[in-house]
């Protein structure tokens, strides 16, 4: 006798099962904002390449409603990128300190990259 | 031992991941201040112009760019998959072709600056 194999459901509910796999979803989903704030930035480097003109019309379209709205999601989901990749730091390098060295290497890189560029 | 390609796109991966852990947050809060009307110092045209015509900073926005997108675009091709895609071949291509025309787009301009 002989069965049909057994296929295994594919489904995208189990997200919502655990709050420890909503948060992996949610850590996931800060590539959408990275990745489309880079294509952004690529945009810019575009404009830049063509003039001041394009350039200020790059500038134009950061300060759109949508753009504000954009940014500040982005700037929340890359904080929690930020996060959760430096604490698995001592999984990757278990040396005491690990991601306590990383958290203080980002936050004195973020101050110099501001004092530069303010 | 059978070959995998996982290295070569799990490096940039980690080298990508790594890079926006440190930049990111910096990086959109000057644009989220253009964004509000405090356009930083660095990036007005004439700094913006000097950063992009030095080969050193071509190669940071280069690199930067790059690894950014590919780290962005491998996470997504293995969040399609958890969420139930299963034509990874496909999104994989899909996904690293986008990536690298992306980074084939900038450094374009970058050495037309």
């Amino acid at each position: 006798m002989s069965r049909a194999p057994y296929e295994r459901p594919i489904t995208s509910e189990w997200i919502f099962r655990h709050p420890r796999y909503l948060r992996y979803m949610v850590r996931e989903f800060s590539c959408l904002f990275i990745g489309g704030w880079t294509v952004l930035m690529v945009w810019g480097l575009h404009q830049l390449s063509r003039g001041p003109a394009a350039w200020g019309a790059f500038l134009e379209l950061l300060s759109s409603p949508a753009s504000v709205v954009f940014h500040l999601l982005t700037l929340a989901f890359a904080l929690y990128h930020s996060t959760t990749w430096f604490n698995l730091t001592p999984k990757a390098l278990p040396v005491p300190f690990i991601a306590a060295a990383h958290y203080a290497g980002w936050a004195a890189l973020s101050v110099v990259i501001l004092a530069l560029a303010l | 031992m059978a070959r995998s390609n996982k290295p070569i796109v799990w490096g940039p991966f980690a080298a990508g991941g790594t890079l926006t852990a440190f930049l990111t947050p910096v990086l959109v809060l000057l644009t989220l201040l253009a964004a509000l009307g405090h356009v930083p110092e660095a990036l007005a045209y004439e700094s913006m112009r000097a950063f992009a015509s030095h080969w050193l900073g071509k190669l940071a926005l280069a690199g930067v760019i790059g690894l950014s997108l590919w780290s962005a675009a491998h996470r997504l091709r293995i969040t399609l998959y958890d969420l139930g895609v299963r034509a990874d071949a496909l999104v994989a291509a899909l996904l690293y072709a986008a990536t690298l025309a992306c980074t084939g787009l900038a450094i374009y301009d970058l050495l037309k600056v």
